[in-house]
């Protein structure tokens, strides 16, 4: 895509040169004169996009976006004068496209090198949209500024923005149907047209960051009670495989309360996609009514798709996301996996005999990684309207080992992490974040949110919960060698609430319909409940019932809580949750002549106190 | 392309060169008329050509020695008029003079289609069992395009592999790939052909087999034919055999004529192909040793920075297309050096892979046949191929709860052998029997028996009835009261 974009070079060079050495992704050319850095460069036969990445006299490195098979010394290269981009329109939504940000809905059932000559797909440019102009002709309009928008592009408004430099009275307007290249408007002279093309690698442009934290609540319960992220704001998900990253990142995909999700999946599982794909398509969006992919965009560069377009495929991404902020919505980009790029990175960097930093990657990577981290804002747009890109990266380091320099590299730019743990996933314990090596650095800012916005208690409640777990950890730790039932009553309980607030709260069957998704209020009443059932169970041991005593009742009412009441039903946590309470403190510690605790089904909601 | 020859139909610089689609219809080994034998350098597995305009990278060339045998090689780097090969059969016995390399044009191809299907081949894809080369349908490059991820149809049937280690707790689904971890010793050859003898479709439809050796010994190669002698007889099986005595780079096209064989089964001829690959440590090996020779910066242990893409390349392309009857579902087999799981193969591996199936020294030495560590294990895509309207509603809630209740004894044992059983709660206890019984009466199972899936389950209930019923807070009071065995030891409950 992007043939009129951007001024790259202004050379008066011969517009076409030959190739000198292929291997791999690297070519290089000489005889292209005025080229510029990170412009595209058209190689071979096939015209397979290539970006030059060094520049040395007339000769000249590129890394190719495409399978390199059949590329011969001596053949032709020709520059375009402009760098990567994306066509920005309406259509994105509810589409798969590839890194470059070409459809793969259109594109055929196997990715050859040829489908470059349908870069700009006939399907995209020759889709006809309406277009409702909510300015007049006479008005003067500012950068950024709604002149319109497009009412049958799906459930999430498709506005049409002035582009950043242009600003100015309103000569004309578009009246019908419109290609997504042809104008909508013309402002001071300048022809707006419904769709822009965006250089991916130039972050675009905002009035002002703004600093206040807003939660983006992501419907798992240990982001939102623990490590809560705000909005604009960026985290990262490093865990080693098997942790269940992905699965913890479709669903934040699925159900936080974003406008807009880009899923990018940047050298991962095909299946994955497919997987992404069906399940957004069969699930309804809570908010709008209509299906979660209609709020969604897809890159989807699998890890057999050429390895350079992963790079691509992360600042398109980003891009789009940045496009819909612009429109005043709140994006959300989620890269899968950022180590999958960085070892393009390093895979080009070798084959351009680079002197290599760590592990063989380039100096230029902790650069690279703050560059893409750092396209999270929640801004004031050009069009004044309040709106964020939040980024979340996936890191798959080697061996689980955290040490490894993206990992590293990473932890340092983002505002939250969330460390997935090996032996949390080994016991099926979902999401398995873990409680000691993530952190939330907004925490603070948020519970001031939390309590300007009706839950006071929102901060008390973390803090509890927090103390309890690493409590419970270091008991764990020593019970392991003296043997559980030497700690004396109250350290037993504090094992026991650490159990109640994992299984209870922070466990989350993703697959389960009343638990995928949590609400906050939901979510806070889970907490409070368990918190309130271990605060109980304390003052049981405190008043001489004997600790095996309590640790033989029957909780299943408390850990199916979250199961046995829908996502939003806060109502029915309190409502069970205070009942089972109620029983739980009327326990006396006498032994026989509690309620028989046989089998006890969860329906009868009986408290088990065990022989 | 249409000429190859460098000296007699130069390339100009500047000058666009005819569309070579055309040429691509040629059959797939025909060889250009003229060689080229400048040979300017020979290393490992590499040989350096010069003079060698208007070669194509990743073209597959044929390397001529008078009284050798032919040779074969590809293309790694295209430089000026130098070209860098590697030699599948390696360079052993080559001096810089008399060479001849011609280059076909293209990148390697094999023909498509059933004419595999019963035959036993090289790791190049030439006939062992005496028959004539395989023909057949259009050649295909064996590098395989990415398949547009849009097309693919989420894998979501059970494959059923009577074996209930998998089938309960990691059940494998149509188009995934699940691999082996090993290490040398265990019986993964073992499960690997049980698997292939025995997975049928939920409909009891069989697989074709195809079979990847990668540096395997004679005797495992005996071993494997033996046990897939039925499929093989029934012309349901394409062996290609790399012994560990063949030439190690040739390694490197094995898979990927296999998954090439594969996916012409799967989607032209509408069959469930499941793909066996082993050893893909060895795999890796060979790639390692391509990569030192060209000098290249390692990443782990010596292991190239882009052994994840390499393996993706042959990884990802399992799996179903939506309009199309077939499947591709891959099982790879490595064994993990010192049983490392960090080690870079099954690291990387387990990174593409849909999950693990792990085998365990230490369950190996208590006699269970399946030795899986099924904390270890994992197979994704079971929560779309098993439950309700796939294996049985019970399945998923099963499989959680009994791998819940393996940790929670997992943590029992280590902390009886510490403090002695006596020491343990009555609860701890009767996990500890519980795994002894997951493990004895669900898990072990004979080398050729195939259990039915209602067979597994039952098994799985029985153990399950072992621990007191408020410690299943994983399974619905519903199942519960369906599926709950009468009460075994009721005293305890």
């Amino acid at each position: 895509m992007g043939r009129r974009v951007s001024a790259a070079g202004t050379g008066s060079g011969p517009e076409a040169g030959t190739i000198t050495r292929v291997s791999g992704p690297l070519v290089e050319i000489t005889g292209l004169h005025g080229l510029s850095m990170l412009e595209i460069v058209a190689i071979g036969p096939e015209r397979i996009s290539a970006q030059v990445v060094a520049i040395n006299g007339e000769n000249a490195t590129l890394q190719a976006y495409e399978y390199t098979g059949g590329l011969k010394s001596g053949d032709r290269a020709e520059r375009s004068g402009h760098q990567l981009s994306g066509l920005l329109g309406p259509g994105l939504l509810g589409t798969v496209f590839d890194g470059l940000l070409r459809p793969l809905s259109s594109a055929p059932l196997w990715l050859t090198q040829d489908r470059q000559a349908s870069a700009e797909d006939p399907a995209v440019l020759e889709t006809e949209w309406g277009f409702t102009p909510s300015v007049k002709v006479g008005d003067t309009v500012q950068p950024g500024q709604v002149i319109g928008t497009v009412p049958e592009a799906g459930t999430v408004e498709f506005r049409v923005m002035v582009p950043p430099a242009v600003a100015g009275v309103v000569q004309w307007l578009a009246d019908g149907p419109v290609h997504p290249l042809d104008p909508v408007a013309r402002v001071d002279g300048v022809e707006v047209p419904l769709a822009q093309q965006w250089p991916v690698h130039t972050a675009r442009p905002f009035g002002e960051r703004l600093t206040e934290a807003l939660p983006l609540h992501t419907g798992q319960r240990v982001l939102d009670l623990l490590f809560p992220l705000p909005r604009g704001s960026a985290a990262a998900v490093p865990g080693g495989f098997g942790t269940g990253k992905t699965l913890t990142l479709q669903q934040i995909a699925k159900w936080s309360d974003a406008d807009v999700i880009v899923y990018v999946g940047c050298g991962e599982r095909g299946n994955e996609m497919a997987d992404v794909l069906d399940g957004l398509s069969d699930l309804e969006d809570p908010r709008t009514g209509g299906k979660l992919i209609d709020r969604t965009v897809i890159i989807a560069n699998t890890s057999n798709m050429p390895m350079m377009a992963r790079e691509a495929s992360i600042a398109s991404g980003v891009t789009v996301a940045e496009f819909f902020r612009d429109m005043g919505y709140d994006a959300v980009v989620i890269a899968d996996s950022t180590s999958r790029w960085a070892e393009a990175l390093r895979e080009f960097a070798n084959r351009n005999g680079d002197l290599p930093a760590e592990e063989g990657y380039p100096a230029s990577l902790a650069s690279e990684l703050s560059a893409f981290y750092e396209r999270a804002a929640r801004v004031r747009t050009l069009g004044g309207a309040t709106a964020s890109v939040t980024v979340i990266g996936a890191v798959s380091p080697p061996g689980g080992d955290m040490s490894e320099p993206v990992t590293t590299d990473t932890q340092r730019f983002v505002r939250s992490l969330w460390v997935l743990d090996r032996e949390l996933a080994y016991s099926r314990h979902y999401p398995a974040v873990s409680w000691r090596g993530s952190f939330s650095r907004d925490a603070e800012a948020l519970a001031r949110w939390h309590s300007a916005n009706g839950d006071p208690l929102w901060a008390r409640r973390r803090a509890s919960a927090t103390l309890l777990l690493s409590e419970a950890d270091r008991l764990t730790a020593l019970a392991e060698i003296i043997g559980t039932s030497s700690l004396p009553g109250h350290e037993q309980m504090v094992l026991l609430g650490g159990r109640l607030v994992r299984d209870g709260v922070l466990l989350q069957n993703a697959l389960s319909p009343n638990d995928g998704y949590s609400s906050a209020e939901k979510g806070s009443a889970l907490l409070q409940i368990v918190l309130d059932v271990v605060d109980a169970c304390q003052a049981l041991v405190a008043r001489g019932v004997p600790a095996a005593d309590v640790e033989r009742v029957d909780f299943t009412p408390i850990l199916r809580l979250r199961e046995n009441t829908g996502p939003t039903d806060a109502d029915g946590v309190w409502a069970q949750g205070r009942g089972f309470l109620a029983r739980l403190q009327q326990m006396d510690g006498t032994g026989p002549d509690r309620p028989d605790h046989g089998r006890a089904t969860e329906s009868s909601g009986g408290i088990d106190g065990g022989t | 392309m249409a000429a190859h020859d460098g000296t007699q139909n130069p390339v100009l610089p500047g000058v666009p060169v005819p569309d070579p689609a055309g040429s691509r219809s040629e059959p797939a080994l025909s060889v250009p008329r003229v060689g080229y034998s400048d040979v300017r350098e020979l290393r490992g597995p590499l040989l350096v050509l010069g003079d060698a305009d208007g070669v194509g990278w990743d073209e597959f060339a044929t390397v001529a020695v008078a009284g050798q045998p032919e040779r074969h090689g590809l293309v790694l780097e295209v430089d000026g008029d130098e070209t860098t090969l590697q030699v599948f059969e390696g360079t052993e016995g080559l001096s810089l003079g008399g060479i001849e390399v011609r280059f076909s044009g293209r990148p390697l191809a094999v023909p498509s289609g059933p004419g595999w299907l019963g035959r036993v081949c090289n790791g190049r894809g030439e006939p062992l069992d005496g028959g004539p080369p395989v023909t057949g349908g259009a050649p295909t490059p064996v590098g395989g395009w990415p398949l547009n991820p849009v097309y693919r149809e989420p894998p979501q049937d059970p494959v059923l592999t009577g074996i209930s280690a998998i089938d309960a707790l990691t059940t494998l689904v149509r188009g995934q790939k699940l691999p082996i971890f090993s290490v040398p010793g265990l019986p993964h050859l073992t499960l690997a052909t049980q698997i292939a003898a025995q997975a049928t479709t939920s409909s009891g439809r069989a697989f074709r087999v195809v079979f990847a050796a990668m540096g395997m010994t004679h005797a495992d190669i005996a071993y494997i034919r033996d046990r897939l002698e039925e499929r093989s007889a029934a012309g349901e099986l394409v062996l290609l055999l790399n012994a560990a005595d063949d030439p190690v780079i040739e390694r490197i096209l094995t898979p990927r004529i296999a998954l090439t064989v594969a996916e012409s089964l799967a989607y032209d001829h509408g069959s469930d192909v499941l793909v066996v690959m082993s050893d893909m440590t060895s795999y890796a090996e060979a790639v390692r040793e391509v990569s030192a020779a060209r000098r290249e910066i390692p990443a782990r242990r010596g292991y190239p920075g882009y052994l994840y893409s390499d393996l993706a390349t042959l990884y990802e392309r399992c799996g179903r297309v939506q309009g199309r009857e077939g499947s591709v579902t891959i099982v790879p087999v490595l064994t993990m050096p010192a049983g490392d799981i960090t080690h870079p193969v099954p690291d990387l591996t387990g990174y593409i892979t849909e999950g693990q199936v792990v085998l365990d020294p230490d369950i190996d030495a208590r006699g269970i046949y399946p030795p899986v560590d099924e904390l270890s294990s994992l197979s994704r895509l079971m929560r779309s191929g098993a439950g309700k309207g796939r294996t049985r509603e019970d399945h998923l809630d099963v499989a959680a709860q009994i791998l819940s209740a393996m940790a929670r004894a997992r943590s029992a044992a280590e902390l009886a052998e510490l403090v002695g059983t006596a020491a343990l709660s009555e609860t701890d206890n009767a996990y500890i029997e519980f795994r002894d019984v997951v493990e004895h009466d669900l898990l072990n199972q004979g080398r050729d028996e195939l259990r039915t899936f209602e067979q597994t389950m039952t098994r799985a209930w029985q153990a399950l009835s072992l621990l007191p019923r408020r410690e299943l807070n994983m399974l619905s009071a519903e199942f519960l009261d369906k599926y709950l065995p009468g009460p075994v030891g009721g005293a305890r409950l």
